[in-house]
C-alpha cells in the first residue's frame, strides 16, 4: 500500500524545483557512515485485502472468552452510540488543542469531560487525563512530594500490585522511600510507627481485593502527618460509594477504561487525576478552562500552561505531552449517555451478580472467601487448587476465571480475583460456578 | 490547473455556532442509557461508604447526545479536513484499515490479564511490531510500555541510570541540546538527573567543542533528536556519539524526527544506544485531540536486561510468553502499553513494508525541501542548509518592517484553511514557524499553502491591521488567555457557586 499521493510527475517537478537530479540526492549530505546500505531486513508491502487477512489471521490467534477478570479493567457494555461519537474522525485525527479557534470542539469536550469527572469524584478540578490508573498514581506521587518536599510514600498493599509496581520503578530514580502498610481482614491497616512523615498516604477504593476502605483510617493517617489522602477509585462504583472528595482525598485517581472504553488488552485506557482546589496550580498535564475571544464569544482555551513541559522545562510539574484525549473524551460521552441513573444501575447489576455469584462459588468444598469485608463488584476467593490450573482449564472452556493473586498475595495461599460487571448473565455465571467444581474435582 | 481536494483554500472548515454543555441541554428525566435488568435474585447491599444521593451528572436523550457531539466536532480542525503542517508532530493521514484493525473484537475485548495461551495474536502483534521497530532504528530489543514520547524518554532515562547503577557508577547530569523539546528537560527532572545545556552552533548542529567541554564522569548520558529539532541532521552525530561513549555515558534518540530516515539511515548506525519512536508520528496512529499515543523503546544488546517488563518470548515450542529481563527496571505502566496504538502501528508497517517506509521518509523530506523552497524569500531561513523531513521559518524580518508576528501569521493561515504550524519552538528561533508537510501532502496541496503563506507576508506589508485581527472565519476568535488563567473556570460546577 501506498498514502502517499506523489506522482512520478509530481517527484520530477518537485525536484527540479528543489534543484536536485534525484531522490538520493535529498541525503547527499548525510554521513556515508550512518546510510542504510540497500533494503531494510522487512517483509515489503502488501495490498489492503492481503493486510486485512494477516490482521485476521493474527486475530484469530487470541480466544475470544467470557470475562470475570478486572483488577482495574472491566467488561461493561460500550454502546455503538458512545463508540461512534468518539471515533468522529475530527477527535480521532487532531492534535492537542494548541490553536484554540480551530479546536473549540475537543477544548469543549475535554471541559465537559472535566466536569463529569469532578461530578463523580466530588472533587473541585481534574485534568483532561494522563496516560493510564498506574501513570495517574505516580503523577499524584509526584504531586505529594512537591507539594509536602517530602519523600516517603505510604501506601497500602492493597493498592493494585501493577500500580505499585510502577510507581517503585519511578520513585527509585528520584530517592522516594515507599513504606507498604499491610492488609488485616482484607483493609488496610495504617501502622502508626511506620518510617514517615509521609508527603502522602495512598488507598485503593475498593481496594485490589475488592473490599470497602474506611476512607476516614486512610484520610486521617494523611492529614494528621500533613501528607496528602490519594485514592485510587474504581469509577464504575461512584454511584453507590461515597465520592472521594466528600470523604476529604485530595487526590483522587482511577483508571478510566471502564467509562465508555474498550479492553483493548489494557491500553489505551486513559487516567481519570482530580485534585482539590488547592492544588490546582500542581496538576500535571493539559487544563482547559473558558474566557471570551476578540468578539466577546465564550472561548474554550488550555489554561494554566505555566505548569507545562514546553514552557517550564526542567521545572515543569510533568513531563507528560501527549496524554489520552481520545480516550478522555469517550469517559465524557460514556458518563454522559448513563446519566446519574445509568451509573448507580451499572454499579448495583455489577455488585448484585459479584454477591450472586460469591454466595454460590463458596458452596464448592475448598473455595473460601479471601476476606471478611464488605465487597462491591470484585471479589477475592482462595481456592484448593492453584489458580493458574483453574484459570488455564477454564480458559479452554470458554472462559477467563479470573487474576490469579498467588504471586502478588502468597499470604493469602491460592488467591483468585474475580470482577463482575452487568454485562455477566446469570447463565454465564451458573456456567463458570459449575465448571469450576468439575475443575477442581479433578485437579 | 488541479485543485487541491478539500484539503486547501476552501475555508472554513470549521464552523458551527456556540454549543451549549451537556448541563445546559441537560432535562431531569431524560436518559440515553439502556441496560437488561437484572437476571439475578436482588438482595439488600449493605454497604458502609455509601454514597448519599444522586451524582450530578446530565440526563440526555440519545439524540441530545449525538447532536451535541457531532456539533462539537464540528468545531474542530483535523487531518481528515485538510493539511496540518504542525512541526515535530508529524500530522500525517492516519489510514482507515488501521483503525478497522484496532477495532477488531479479538483484540479490543481482550481482556489484559488475558493468560498467554489465549492471547497468543496479541503477543505476536508485539513481537511483530517490535521485530519492525528494531530494524528500523538498529536496535536489538523494543518494550510497549511507554504509552507516549515523554514516557519513553523517563523509561530511556531510568535505563541509564539501571546500566550505571549496574557498574557501581553514580552519575548525576544528562546533556541535552538548547534546541530540545520540553519533554526532554522535564524528563531529565523526573528521572533524578540534572538537565545540562549544550549550545547550538551558528549552523543549528550541537556544537561539538562546547560538548567537549561539558561532558564529564558526571554525565549518564545525552539526549537528541536527529534530524535535530531544526530539521537539520546532525553531521557530526558519530563523533557526538563517541564523545559520550568516551566518558562513560550512553546515548538517547528522541525519535520525534524518525519519520525523516527509515530506511535512509539508522540511529543505531549513528551511534544511539536507546530509542523512543513516536507511534503517533511517524507509524501513523491518529493523535486523538492530543493522544493516546505510544512511545516504544528500544534498545541495544547490553541494555536488554534492564528493560521494563514483561516482555513477549517464544519458548521451545514456539509458544509466545511473558518473560521479565533479568535486572528489570520494573513497570512503567499498568499493563502492556497502548496496546491498541501498536496494532494500528503494526498494520501501518506491514502495508508499507520495508520499501514502502523508506519510501515515506523520501517523500516527507523531498516535501519539506519543497515547501521550503517555495516560502523562500518572505520568511527568513536561519538556518539554511538542507532540511530534512521539517523546516524552522522565521518571522523576524517580517516582524521589523511590518510589526507581523509569528502568531499573526499562523492565525491568518487558519483563515485560509490550514493548520497552523508549530510557533515560538525551538526556542533558539526568533518568531519560529516550524513546519513540517509531511509525506501525505499533495504537491498541489503545498502550492496552496505556500500561497497562502506568502500572501500573508504580502498583507503584512499592506494591511497589518487584517492579520492581527485574524482569524475571523472560524468558530471564534483569538482567546483571551490571560483572563483564563485569572479567572480559572475549569468545570461547570464552578457555575453554581
Ligand atoms: C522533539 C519531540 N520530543 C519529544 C516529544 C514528546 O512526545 P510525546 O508528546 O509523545 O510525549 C515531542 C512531541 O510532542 C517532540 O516533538
Amino acid at each position: 500500500m501506498d498514502f502517499t499521493p506523489h506522482t512520478s510527475a509530481d517527484i520530477g517537478e518537485m525536484l527540479s524545483r528543489v534543484g536536485l537530479a534525484s531522490i538520493a540526492d535529498l541525503f547527499g549530505h548525510l554521513p556515508e557512515r550512518v546510510r542504510v546500505v540497500g533494503d531494510l531486513d522487512l517483509p515489503a508491502g502488501i495490498s489492503e485485502p492481503e493486510l486485512v487477512a494477516a490482521i485476521t489471521a493474527l486475530a484469530e490467534r487470541n480466544d475470544d472468552l467470557v470475562c470475570f477478570a478486572g483488577g482495574g479493567h472491566y467488561d461493561h457494555y460500550l454502546p455503538p452510540t458512545v463508540r461512534s461519537l468518539n471515533m468522529r474522525t475530527e477527535f480521532v485525527t487532531s492534535y492537542t488543542p494548541y490553536q484554540p479557534e480551530v479546536s473549540q470542539g475537543v477544548l469543549q469536550a475535554l471541559f465537559e469531560y472535566q466536569s463529569m469527572v469532578c461530578a463523580i469524584t466530588g472533587m473541585d478540578v481534574a485534568n483532561a487525563s494522563v496516560y493510564d490508573g498506574a501513570g495517574a498514581a505516580l503523577e499524584a506521587v509526584n504531586v505529594a512530594v512537591a507539594a509536602t518536599h517530602r519523600n516517603v510514600i505510604w501506601v497500602s498493599e492493597a493498592v493494585g500490585p501493577q500500580v505499585r509496581q510502577t510507581i517503585a520503578t519511578f520513585a527509585h530514580a528520584r530517592g522516594i522511600a515507599i513504606v507498604e502498610h499491610p492488609i488485616v481482614a482484607g483493609v488496610t491497616h495504617w501502622n502508626p510507627d511506620a518510617v514517615g512523615p509521609p508527603a502522602a498516604v495512598v488507598v485503593a477504593q475498593p481496594n485490589y481485593l475488592g473490599a470497602i476502605e474506611s476512607y476516614g483510617s486512610a484520610v486521617e493517617a494523611a492529614h494528621t502527618r500533613g501528607a496528602l489522602a490519594i485514592a485510587v477509585v474504581d469509577p464504575m462504583t461512584l454511584g453507590l460509594l461515597r465520592a472521594p472528595g466528600e470523604a476529604g482525598v485530595d487526590i483522587a485517581i482511577a483508571e478510566g477504561q471502564p467509562l465508555g472504553g474498550p479492553l483493548t488488552f489494557g491500553g489505551p485506557g486513559v487516567g481519570l487525576f482530580a485534585v482539590t482546589e488547592g492544588l490546582v496550580r500542581r496538576l500535571p498535564g493539559r487544563l482547559v478552562g473558558t474566557t471570551t475571544d476578540d468578539n466577546g464569544r465564550l472561548a474554550y482555551v488550555l489554561t494554566l500552561r505555566a505548569r507545562e513541559q514546553d514552557i517550564r522545562r526542567e521545572k515543569a510539574s510533568s513531563n507528560i505531552c501527549t496524554n489520552q484525549s481520545l480516550n478522555a473524551i469517550g469517559v465524557a460521552i460514556q458518563l454522559a449517555w448513563l446519566g446519574p441513573d445509568g451509573l448507580t444501575e451499572v454499579g448495583r447489576q455489577s455488585a448484585q451478580k459479584a454477591r450472586y455469584m460469591a454466595a454460590r462459588l463458596t458452596t464448592i468444598d475448598g473455595v473460601e472467601l479471601a476476606h471478611p469485608a464488605a465487597y462491591v463488584r470484585e471479589f477475592a476467593i482462595t481456592l484448593p487448587v492453584a489458580p493458574a490450573v483453574v484459570i488455564d482449564a477454564m480458559a479452554k472452556e470458554g472462559i477467563l476465571a479470573g487474576i490469579d493473586l498467588s504471586a502478588d498475595y502468597p499470604e493469602l495461599g491460592n488467591g483468585l480475583l474475580i470482577a463482575l460487571t452487568e454485562q455477566r448473565t446469570k447463565e454465564e455465571i451458573d456456567a463458570y460456578i459449575a465448571l469450576l467444581r468439575e475443575v477442581i474435582a479433578h485437579a | 490547473m488541479p485543485k487541491p481536494g478539500g484539503s486547501a483554500a476552501s475555508s472554513p472548515l470549521v464552523g458551527g455556532s456556540e454549543e451549549p454543555t451537556l448541563k445546559e441541554i441537560s432535562i431531569p428525566g431524560r436518559r440515553a442509557w439502556s441496560l437488561t435488568p437484572l437476571d439475578v435474585p436482588e438482595i439488600e447491599l449493605d454497604l458502609p461508604e455509601k454514597s448519599e444521593g444522586r451524582v450530578a451528572l446530565p440526563e440526555v436523550s440519545e439524540h441530545d447526545l449525538v447532536m451535541h457531539y457531532t456539533r462539537l466536532s464540528h468545531r474542530n480542525f483535523a487531518v481528515d479536513l485538510g493539511a496540518y503542517p504542525l512541526g515535530s508532530c508529524t500530522m500525517k493521514y492516519n489510514p482507515k484499515v488501521c483503525d478497522w484493525a484496532a477495532e477488531h473484537p479479538a483484540f479490543r475485548d481482550l481482556h489484559p490479564a488475558t493468560p498467554e495461551s489465549s492471547a497468543q495474536g496479541a503477543l505476536a502483534v508485539l513481537l511483530e511490531a517490535e521485530r519492525f521497530l528494531c530494524e528500523i532504528t538498529g536496535m536489538d530489543r523494543a518494550t510497549f510500555q511507554p504509552p507516549a514520547g515523554a514516557s519513553g524518554e523517563l523509561t530511556g532515562l531510568l535505563l541509564m541510570r539501571a546500566y550505571h547503577e549496574d557498574k557501581g557508577e553514580e552519575r548525576s547530569k544528562i546533556l541535552i541540546p538548547d534546541a530540545a523539546h520540553g519533554t526532554n528537560p522535564a524528563s531529565v527532572t523526573l528521572g533524578g538527573y540534572e538537565a545540562v545545556e549544550v549550545p547550538s552552533n551558528d549552523r543549528g548542529m550541537v556544537d561539538v567543542e562546547a560538548l567537549r567541554g561539558l561532558v564529564d564522569d558526571q554525565v549518564a548520558g545525552l539526549m537528541l533528536t536527529n534530524p535535530n529539532t531544526l530539521g537539520l541532521f546532525e553531521e557530526n552525530i558519530v563523533e557526538i556519539a563517541d564523545i559520550v561513549h568516551e566518558a562513560g555515558g550512553l546515548v538517547y534518540y528522541d525519535g520525534a524526527n524518525l519519520n525523516a530516515i527509515m530506511g535512509v539511515a539508522k540511529p543505531g548506525s549513528m551511534g544511539f544506544d536507546i530509542v523512543h519512536s513516536n507511534l503517533h508520528k511517524t507509524f501513523a496512529t491518529p493523535h486523538g485531540g492530543g493522544g493516546p499515543g505510544a512511545g516504544p523503546v528500544a534498545v541495544h544488546d547490553v541494555l536488554v536486561p534492564f528493560l521494563p517488563g514483561p516482555l513477549p518470548e517464544a519458548d521451545e515450542e514456539g509458544v509466545l510468553r511473558w518473560v521479565m529481563p533479568a535486572k528489570s527496571i520494573g513497570r512503567v505502566h499498568g499493563k502492556h502499553g497502548n496496546f491498541g496504538v501498536v496494532l494500528r502501528a503494526l498494520t501501518y508497517m506491514k502495508a508499507l513494508g520495508g520499501d514502502g517506509l523508506r519510501r515515506v521518509s523520501e517523500r516527507a523530506v523531498l516535501n519539506a525541501r519543497y515547501l521550503e523552497e517555495l516560502i523562500r524569500g518572505p520568511y527568513d531561513l536561519p538556518y539554511d542548509s538542507p532540511c530534512m523531513h521539517e523546516f524552522v521559518a522565521s518571522a523576524k524580518t517580517l516582524k521589523k518592517s511590518t510589526g507581523i508576528r509569528a502568531m499573526d501569521i499562523v492565525k491568518a493561515l487558519m483563515d485560509e484553511g490550514f493548520h497552523a504550524p508549530t510557533v515560538y519552538f525551538p526556542l533558539i528561533v526568533d518568531e519560529a514557524l516550524m513546519m513540517e508537510p509531511t509525506e501525505t501532502q499533495s504537491m498541489q496541496t503545498m502550492d496552496a499553502l505556500a500561497n497562502a503563506l506568502l500572501s500573508i507576508a504580502d498583507r503584512a506589508a499592506t494591511e497589518p491591521d487584517a492579520l492581527h485581527a485574524a482569524p475571523v472565519n472560524t468558530p471564534v476568535g483569538r482567546p483571551d488567555e490571560a483572563s483564563a488563567a485569572r479567572h480559572l473556570r475549569v468545570t461547570w460546577r464552578s457555575d453554581d457557586d
